[in-house]
């Protein structure tokens, strides 16, 4: 009905904040449900109504605008463009919202109806709400409008679209502009590339070395500049002409550092002082053409202080960004990109305290910068520094994205005296040490690749949190917590709670077919993680001293000897040499520097060794009570029945339960022995569950098998055992029934009973849910331990079939994925504090309420 | 579960009068059922020289998990899995009490229908118990029972004759004889003593037990040298009971997934201390001493890191200068008993704005503690592994940055003073190092010069001349407002 062609076109950004600015009945809310989506417009009548019922109660006027500015707070908050459709004709009104836009870092744009009175007095007329809307009160707003128009820009919007009239206003169009920041549509790959500094030689080097010629790359590489091209080196000039040609032709971006912004004020005829390096780059100009600065000036007026890129997963600014400035406009995100954040502080050399603010980033994508020489880029919480000093004779670096590889070259010499040493390392040490309580404290959830959000409930996590500062290891060299394993379908087997049929079938209706049985060694689980020497656990962990870390299923230390720890992690450490593991595994994997950690889910025998406690305060406590009472006891009843009291039924019963009791005792007798040092002492890992670089939790357990057989063969110290093991068919009876009878034999011997997995590891099922990873099946006799002395009595097994494995199936897949989640982030060499955050969840889910005999 | 009750007899006074006395017919054996299971009383041996009847409680352990809710539960003084492996169907508990009462509640009573003079009589009398869980061992046995008149034999049951290094279990044999003795009178003396050795009992703790406990104590309890003793543990802790129930059971599965005992995990309030309302001397000392030490560096918004069970916190609220106090501790615990103890759901609106209680930890950097004045260690660091302090001093001095910061630490040097101390010892089972004056005075001077801090020394207890102090603090004072330098 309009024509298009012949209206305005009012640009409008994507995330801003815009005004409509118009007297009552210029048809602001009619313009803004024409162009902008329901959701995205908040009207102060509406807030008013909200508040008093009354959409034109003015005295409601004042908590009105406070719920609108709080919604409207929200969805910048949330990076969602926001109309306010108020009146907005005075400056004042107008300035909270400018402030609001600022407090959010996004643009305020103003949309001014500029209608005549009369039509807005005729459209009110025509509103029975409005009817008796005094005259004046519309030539009010129409007088405070026209008394605003010229000042909006200075007021701080920075656009300003002005509709004239009811056809400028009907024709107009809104159409939605990007961000220059967001170049997320561009995907690379790219070479991000430090402070060059005029270090024109070590640049050129270092294109060639990352395959540019003539400043293309033959696989279509896009350089990445983080800015302060120019300043303090040999040739700026050179620096400039070729990054300029390189953004000019499209095989490069830039950002401005704070040199270039200095530089281009300057050019600009604004008085600065020629320190830090400026006057080289004023000299080295003073030889080029006027053509020549006039294209640099425009270069440096036209950068974009920072970029969003592929798909948001990476940002690129010269000083670093905190994550709420990603996307974000606003003068001081500029300034944080271009200068970084200080703390008001100087040091001892008199220059600004930096602000740690990537010790705090807690952000998804990896930021890219540069301006703070350091020695080494090193990852800090998913950012890194590549000015690693070139002008101060250092080098030159560059990362490939997304291969994360660092490619750096050597400074020709020393050009630039720094006014102090280069930083040593981030303050709070490696690795984005220290964790922060955020990242684990209270309600949480935790995003995983492979069961989706997982929620952690505040009173798990407070019991987590009591376990972890004041029990576990470091959590650096805690990477992985094992999840908890749900039991096989009660079984109604005459005599039996658990029964290996059960998991087999269990396991064939997930449409695993082949699955293997392993022991279960009855020892404590313990997870070892073994590096090639102290060095890399520095390296790799972050730590001094240690080369490794054994710790149980609550992130405790195994033992409690810090020098046994080191002997066993040193035994271990010596078969994998020996084994030749460390080679295999780097072999067979891509990742630098593969063969220098693994990671063991293990158990550890005896269990006495850990649980020595608690058997002795409640296992064999038992058996002693047992023990003392039932002698007396017959003997009493077989006084009784040999005068002829009739007893027989209680005596034969007793008699059972005495057997019952005796069983208990020889059951868990079984896991106990003596050991002295490490005299004694087994261990059986069961899987590597990860090397640098790679997770190896999906690795079929054949191979996994095969691999720790390996390892045990060459361990000449005695300490580790192998797992014996059965690989059942599911779906073939013969298969089954073999498998059955193996457990039978087993557990008929008094072992703890078997974990039944798939062959696969890591496997989903036909409707694509992850499959139980284990399934125990424990012992009849071992049971005892958990169900108690007398539960094979027909009587108890009968009450005690009804169990409910529901909520441990499903936290054992939580956990599971948790786990997963752990190893994957190590492998990819995520911050500490995101590998930290699954290994706390695993250990906060450990503490949800199930039956604990599941 | 079983017991034995033993007389013997002359032809004047055969011993199968007790059968009169019990009301239990010797020749037959008869079942009583109970709440937890069936109790069988039954005459092993019944002629005139001896009889002896016994009592058999069979005790339906299944029916006990489902049914009970006390201690643990069941009863079992032991953690969440314990109420499925427990000593309740063999050991003489408090089960056995509340079965002997019942089967016996007419002999209790000294009432004898057929024999009304017959419970007035003394008799010799022998009772065995060869599962008596006992806490306070064989020692605690003789004092309870020997002021009664009995002959006391208690030998304590080992753990496992296998695991002779495991030593005794909890449990002792017991056996009581007295020459004269009513029934009456034994039967009260077990009703009661039986669940105060147990010390777990299976049923919620009401105030109808007080009563009981009046009734069956009558002629013994009073003037018994362990009244107190008998009295505290006999009426439990109801208050304590109710919130193990509800507060320790994260806890509680943390420590049965690693196949510990919940107290090792769950141990940062000392059971002693929640009842203990009379603090050691050195506790008063040292928060003088603290308090001194915040007052002269004019803080008026304080940190108390750490904080238990609010003690500090509590002397801190009684001063106006200190505008703000925040309490921060780990468990959950402390911080509930922190909370009772200050009464901060019944404090008006202007003190409650004066402090709060937070769940925190150092072992990470927490944004809540920055800005403040000062920050208290008391007794705080020697509770955390080694290597895991450098972790709690980046988190205060690196992150929270307080002017501020006192910390105290036991001095292990003064160890020697403490009588009590067996040599060796540290002074509290979760001290994972105590240092000497030389070890904190390096620690703390590094932690200074990292940190832009300067750090003073300050003596707290006796400053004995050649071990120095029970307890050393030291005073950091910030130095340079600068940020941290690189760990």
């Amino acid at each position: 009905m309009t024509d298009v062609r012949e209206g305005r076109v009012l640009p409008v950004t994507d995330l801003s904040l815009v005004v409509l600015v118009g007297a009552s009945g210029s048809g602001k809310s009619t313009f803004a449900r024409r162009h902008f989506k329901p959701t995205e417009i908040i009207s102060s009548d509406f807030c008013r109504g909200l508040v008093s019922d009354d959409e034109n109660d003015q005295s409601a006027t004042k908590d009105a605008f406070d719920v609108l500015h709080y919604i409207a707070g929200k969805r910048l908050a949330a990076g969602r463009r926001t109309v306010v459709d108020a009146t907005s004709v005075q400056s004042d009104a107008r300035r909270q919202l400018i402030d609001l836009a600022r407090q959010y870092d996004v643009l305020p744009i103003a949309i001014v109806l500029d209608v005549p009175e009369n039509v807005c007095a005729e459209r009110n007329a025509a509103r029975t709400d409005r009817a008796d809307m005094p005259r004046r009160v519309i030539q009010r707003h129409i007088r405070e409008l026209r008394r605003s128009l010229r000042h909006l820009e200075r007021e701080g919007f920075r656009k300003v679209h002005v509709l004239r009239g009811v056809e400028d206003v009907e024709h107009a169009t809104v159409v939605t502009e990007k961000r220059f920041n967001d170049l997320t549509h561009l995907t690379g790959p790219f070479d991000i590339i430090g402070d060059i500094h005029g270090c024109s030689a070590e640049l050129e080097s270092l294109l060639v070395k990352l395959g540019y010629s003539d400043g293309v790359h033959p696989e279509g590489r896009t350089a990445v500049f983080v800015g302060d091209l120019v300043d303090r080196g040999p040739d700026s000039p050179g620096v400039l002409r070729r990054v300029m040609a390189m953004v000019k032709s499209g095989n490069a971006l830039c950002v401005p550092g704070n040199h270039e912004n200095k530089y281009g004020r300057y050019l600009r005829g604004r008085k600065v002082q020629h320190t830090h390096g400026l006057a080289e780059t004023i000299e080295q100009m003073a030889g080029e053409s006027e053509e020549f600065a006039a294209e640099v000036r425009e270069f440096i007026d036209g950068l974009v202080s920072h970029y969003v890129l592929d798909g948001g997963r990476l940002v690129v600014c010269h000083a670093g960004l905190p994550e709420r400035y990603h996307g974000r406009t606003s003068g001081r995100v500029r300034s944080h990109a271009l200068y970084g954040d200080t703390t008001g502080e100087t040091d001892e050399f008199g220059l600004p305290v930096r602000y740690p603010w990537a010790e705090e980033y807690r952000g998804r994508a990896a930021v890219v910068y540069g301006h703070t020489p350091v020695p080494e880029a090193t990852w800090l919480n998913n950012t890194i520094c590549l000015d690693t000093g070139a002008v101060f004779g250092g080098k030159l670096t560059a990362l490939r994205w997304p291969e994360r590889e660092l490619v750096d070259v050597p400074a020709e010499r020393v050009w630039y005296e720094p006014a102090k040493p280069l930083r040593a390392e981030a303050p709070g040490g490696r690795d984005g040490r220290p964790l922060d309580l955020a990242d684990v404290h209270g309600r949480r959830v935790v995003e995983t690749r492979h069961q989706g959000r997982i929620s952690i409930r505040e009173e798990n996590a407070a019991a987590a949190l009591e376990v972890m500062s004041r029990f576990a290891v470091d959590p650096r060299l805690l990477p992985y917590l094992p999840p908890t394993m749900a039991p096989t379908a009660t079984s109604h087997v005459d005599g039996y709670l658990e029964h290996p049929a059960e998991a087999f079938a269990q396991y064939a209706a997930d449409g695993v077919a082949r699955v293997v049985c392993e022991e279960k060694h009855m020892g404590s689980r313990a997870v070892a993680l073994v590096c090639r020497d102290a060095e890399t656990a520095r390296k790799r962990f972050g730590v001094d001293g240690p080369t490794g870390s054994l710790y149980t299923r609550t992130g405790r230390p195994f033992l409690d000897d810090d020098s046994l720890t080191e002997e066993i992690l040193d035994r271990l450490r010596t078969a994998i040499d020996e084994a030749g593991l460390w080679d295999h595994l780097a072999a067979s994997n891509s990742a630098s520097g593969a063969g220098d950690w693994l990671l063991f889910d293990a158990e550890l025998m005896p269990w006495s060794l850990k649980a020595s406690g608690l058997l002795r305060s409640q296992y064999a406590a038992v058996g002693a009570a047992s023990g003392a009472v039932f002698p007396g006891a017959l003997a009493a009843l077989e006084g009784a029945a040999a005068r002829g009291v009739d007893v027989i039924g209680l005596l034969s019963r007793t008699r059972e339960r005495s057997a019952d009791a005796a069983a208990f005792t020889e059951a868990y007798r079984r896991y106990c022995w003596t050991t002295d040092g490490l005299d004694g002492v087994r261990l059986a890992p069961f899987q590597i569950l990860a090397v640098q670089g790679r997770s190896l939790a999906a690795l079929p357990h054949d191979e996994q098998l095969a691999l720790l057989d390996r390892l045990v063969e060459h361990d000449g110290s005695g300490l580790l055992q192998t797992t014996r093991r059965l690989y059942v068919d599911t779906g073939d009876p013969e298969s089954v029934r073999a498998g059955v009878d193996w457990w039978l034999e087993m557990t008929g011997r008094g072992g703890e009973g078997m974990v039944v997995k798939p062959v696969g590891a890591l496997v989903r099922d036909a409707q694509g849910r992850l499959v139980q990873p284990g399934i125990k099946c424990r012992g009849r006799e071992y049971l005892r331990i958990i169900y108690g002395p007398e539960y094979t009595r027909p009587e108890n097994l009968a009450r005690l079939r009804s169990r409910f494995l529901n909520h441990k199936r499903s936290l054992a897949i939580r956990e599971y994925a948790l786990g997963l989640e752990a190893l994957d982030r190590l492998a990819e060499g995520e911050p500490l504090w995101r590998v930290h955050e699954a290994v706390f969840g695993v250990l906060a889910l450990e503490s949800e309420p199930v039956d604990p005999r599941l | 579960m079983f017991l034995t009750i033993t007389t013997t007899g002359t032809p004047e006074r055969p011993a199968t009068e007790l059968g009169f006395l019990l009301h239990k017919h010797p020749e037959k054996a008869q079942a009583f059922s109970t709440s937890y299971g069936t109790a069988h009383v039954l005459y092993p041996e019944a002629d005139a020289e001896r009889c002896t009847a016994a009592l058999l409680l069979e005790v339906d352990a299944v029916a006990l998990v489902r049914r009970g809710k006390g201690k643990g539960r069941g009863g079992a003084p032991d953690a969440a899995l314990a109420q499925y492996v427990n000593d309740r169907p063999y050991a003489a508990s408090s089960l056995l009490a509340v079965a002997l009462s019942g089967v016996f509640s007419s002999a209790m009573k000294g009432v004898c229908n057929a024999r009304p003079e017959l419970p007035a009589v003394p008799r010799p009398l022998r009772i065995a118990v060869p599962a008596l869980p006992a806490r306070g061992g064989p020692g605690l046995v003789r004092r309870l029972f020997e002021p009664l008149g009995w002959t006391v034999t208690a030998e304590p049951v080992p753990l496992d004759t296998e695991f002779p290094q495991w030593g005794d279990s909890r449990y002792v044999r017991l056996e009581l004889e007295s020459a004269d003795r009513t029934l009456v009178e034994a039967l009260r003396h077990l009703y009661v003593l039986l669940p105060v050795l147990d010390d777990a009992k299976h049923y919620w703790v009401s105030s109808d037990e007080v009563d009981k406990l009046l009734r069956a104590g009558e002629g013994w309890l009073p003037g018994h040298p362990e009244q107190k003793l008998i009295t505290s543990r006999y009426l439990s802790r109801r208050w304590s009971l109710t919130r193990q129930a509800t507060e320790r059971l994260e806890l509680v599965r943390l420590a049965e997934a690693d196949d510990s005992e919940v107290e090792e995990i769950d141990n940062a309030v000392e059971a002693e201390t929640e009842t203990e309302e009379r603090p050691t001397p050195l506790a008063v000392q040292r928060r003088e001493a603290i308090t001194a030490a915040l007052k002269a560096s004019g803080a008026a918004r304080v940190l108390d890191l750490g904080c238990g069970q609010g003690q500090l916190v509590q002397a801190l609220l009684k001063d106006p200068a200190f505008t703000e106090i925040v309490g921060l501790d780990v468990s959950m615990r402390a911080l509930t008993i922190a909370s009772r103890r200050l009464k901060l759901d019944r404090m008006g609106e202007r003190q409650a704005a004066r402090v709060k209680l937070l769940q925190g930890s150092l072992a990470y950097t927490d944004h809540r503690l920055k800005g403040y004045d000062a920050a208290v260690l008391s007794e705080v660091i020697e509770h955390l592994d080694l290597p895991r302090l450098p972790a709690l001093e980046y988190a205060v001095f690196g992150a929270a940055r307080p002017r501020t910061v006192l910390v105290t630490t036991p001095n292990v040097e003064y160890n020697v003073r403490w009588e009590s101390l067996p040599a060796g010892h540290v002074r509290h089972g979760d001290h994972r190092f105590e240092w000497t004056r030389a070890e904190f005075r390096a620690w703390a001077e590094a932690v200074a010069e990292r940190h832009g801090y300067e750090a003073e020394f300050i003596p707290v207890g006796p400053d004995d001349p050649e071990v120095g102090p029970p307890t050393q603090m030291a005073v950091f004072t910030q130095t340079t407002p600068k940020e941290a330098k690189a760990a």
